[in-house]
């Protein structure tokens, strides 16, 4: 199957992007540099097209209690206008998708999805709906949207020319539908970045005209490369890389997602929760965290992680030199006790057993961003 | 359009190949370090080490990925460019030029002339661009 075009491909091309498939789509991996690209992130405002990612809305009355069930946040402890992100596991309570659930009202949701994952997650979404709440439209809306990240401390200044000052005050997580360059879409303070910024749903026939328009507020086009190293150094996960249907999001680090019953407070219960609470009560075995290597070379993917005997303690999931902070990081899993942080490990690079020190994630945090 | 100098041979891995004297120098295309974006990391043989034709002499690493380098000739490592491992961003500058990687004796004087030339690299890019 040729791969499928975002509404922005012609603007790619003709901005002398590279593209590359991924996840079924030709997207821009990078535009001229992937490091300038990052460090533009980091110190101004980049605008990134992923149009790719998936739309799934649920709508009708009961979408409240559908989505508390569907996924391992809680959408009763938001409110509307607010965002967040969660896992959708299976029975096993391993990964089907990581996503962000937009909570317009507590009939009507957007769940955004991995663009390698939407048509198994529309599937299964659709399936849980018709066992559960069929009452529920269900509808995978992502060959009708595009969408932007605009992001970077700078982000806020760029979303305000095409939507007014108003944006100024959407808090971090939240979002409003609005008028961007006076089409109504979505405004939401997300992204995959580290950074403060925006993603913005757009319809496909607008979304050339709002590309072009960051553009012109000075963001720079940044492809999918830097994208990778900005979520990397974030410490945020990659479905396919960090997380998948092998690992439960208390093996990846994640617990702040999973919001399990507790004493005086009731939790209806989503999918995989009791594989959850049964491995809370009785410990994991592994977990994901971040490295640092100390040795010169970069760990990658798939790399065995060894104790100083020599014996293999875990893999790597991600791994890159790092743009901004200029230094080789990893997140890897690794087997408990090997877990600690400040401890010594090896990771086997090509043969050779290379340094590495277990530090806390986030291995780069934003000036002025609250503590998770 | 990818930068492809006259006055040296190349590979089908994108490795270029010039003679200097009784040895010969071996550094990327300016094809290569394109396609592979920022250059973060070097590996390289030591000098005297033995390298075969078609398997890897080094390690070559983006943000993204890692890749090999293949050696165009058999031969021995007489000489590595020691400031390109310690700044490896020169290889995007200057592929043709500074960023040169290793020099090689090479085992067979003729080998050279059966890489091929500017012309031949040139066809293979325009083949491979789609």
């Amino acid at each position: 199957m040729a791969p499928q075009r975002t509404p922005l491909y012609d603007a790619h091309v003709a901005t002398g992007a590279t593209m590359v498939d991924f996840a079924g789509f030709e997207m821009p991996v990078r535009y001229t540099s992937e490091r300038e690209e990052h460090l533009a992130v980091r110190n101004a405002v980049g605008v990134f097209d992923v149009s790719h990612m998936g739309e799934v809305f649920v709508e009708g009355a009961g979408a409240l209690e559908f989505v508390r069930g569907l996924v391992t946040n809680d959408a009763a402890r938001i409110v509307d206008g607010q965002a967040m992100y969660a896992g959708l596991l299976n029975e096993h309570g391993t990964f089907i998708d990581d996503v962000i659930v937009y909570r317009f009202s507590p009939t009507r949701f957007l769940v955004c999805v991995n663009a390698s994952n939407q048509e198994k997650d529309f599937a299964w979404i659709a399936a849980q709906a018709k066992a559960k709440a069929p009452a529920l439209a269900v509808t995978n809306q992502g060959a009708l949207w595009s969408q932007l990240a605009v992001q970077g401390p700078k982000a806020v200044d760029v979303v305000a020319t095409l939507c007014g000052d108003g944006v100024r005050d959407i808090g971090g997580y939240h979002f409003r539908e609005g008028a961007i360059l006076g089409e109504q879409g979505i405004i939401a303070r997300t992204g995959y970045t580290g950074e403060d910024g925006f993603e913005l749903y757009v319809k496909n026939a607008h979304a050339k005209q709002v590309w072009d328009a960051v553009v012109a507020a000075g963001a720079l086009p940044c492809g999918l490369a830097c994208r990778d190293t900005l979520r990397l150094e974030a410490g945020m996960c990659l479905y396919g890389n960090d997380i998948d249907d092998e690992h439960t999001p208390l093996e990846a680090n994640l617990g702040w997602i999973v919001k399990l019953p507790e004493p005086g407070r009731e939790r209806a219960p989503f999918v995989g929760m009791d594989v959850l609470v049964a491995q809370k009560a009785a410990g994991t075995t592994r977990l994901l965290r971040g490295l640092e290597l100390v040795d010169r070379g970069i760990a990658r993917h798939g790399y065995t992680v060894h104790d100083e005997g020599g014996a293999q303690i875990g893999l790597v999931t991600s791994g890159t030199q790092t743009p901004f902070l200029n230094k080789a990081i990893a997140m890897a899993y690794l087997k408990k006790p090997h877990t600690e942080l400040g401890h010594t490990v090896f990771i086997d690079v090509r043969g050779k057993k290379l340094k590495a020190t277990i530090v806390k994630l986030p291995f780069y945090r934003r000036p002025g961003a609250a503590k998770a | 359009m990818s930068k492809v100098l006259d006055d040296r041979r190349y590979t089908e891995e994108h490795e270029w190949a010039k003679k200097e004297g009784d040895a010969v120098v071996v550094g990327i295309t300016d094809h290569a370090q394109g396609s592979l974006g920022d250059v973060v990391f070097l590996e390289l043989p030591e000098p005297g080490k033995k390298i075969t034709k078609g398997k890897t002499f080094g390690v070559i690493e983006s943000v993204k990925a890692a890749s090999d380098l293949y050696a165009p000739l058999d031969g021995e490592v007489v000489e590595v460019n020691g400031p390109l491992v310690a700044a490896p961003e020169g290889v995007n500058k200057d592929p043709y030029g500074a960023a040169w990687m290793i020099k090689i004796k090479p085992a067979n004087a003729s080998a050279f002339e059966a890489l091929m030339d500017a012309a031949a690299y040139t066809a293979l890019l325009q083949k491979t661009a789609k």
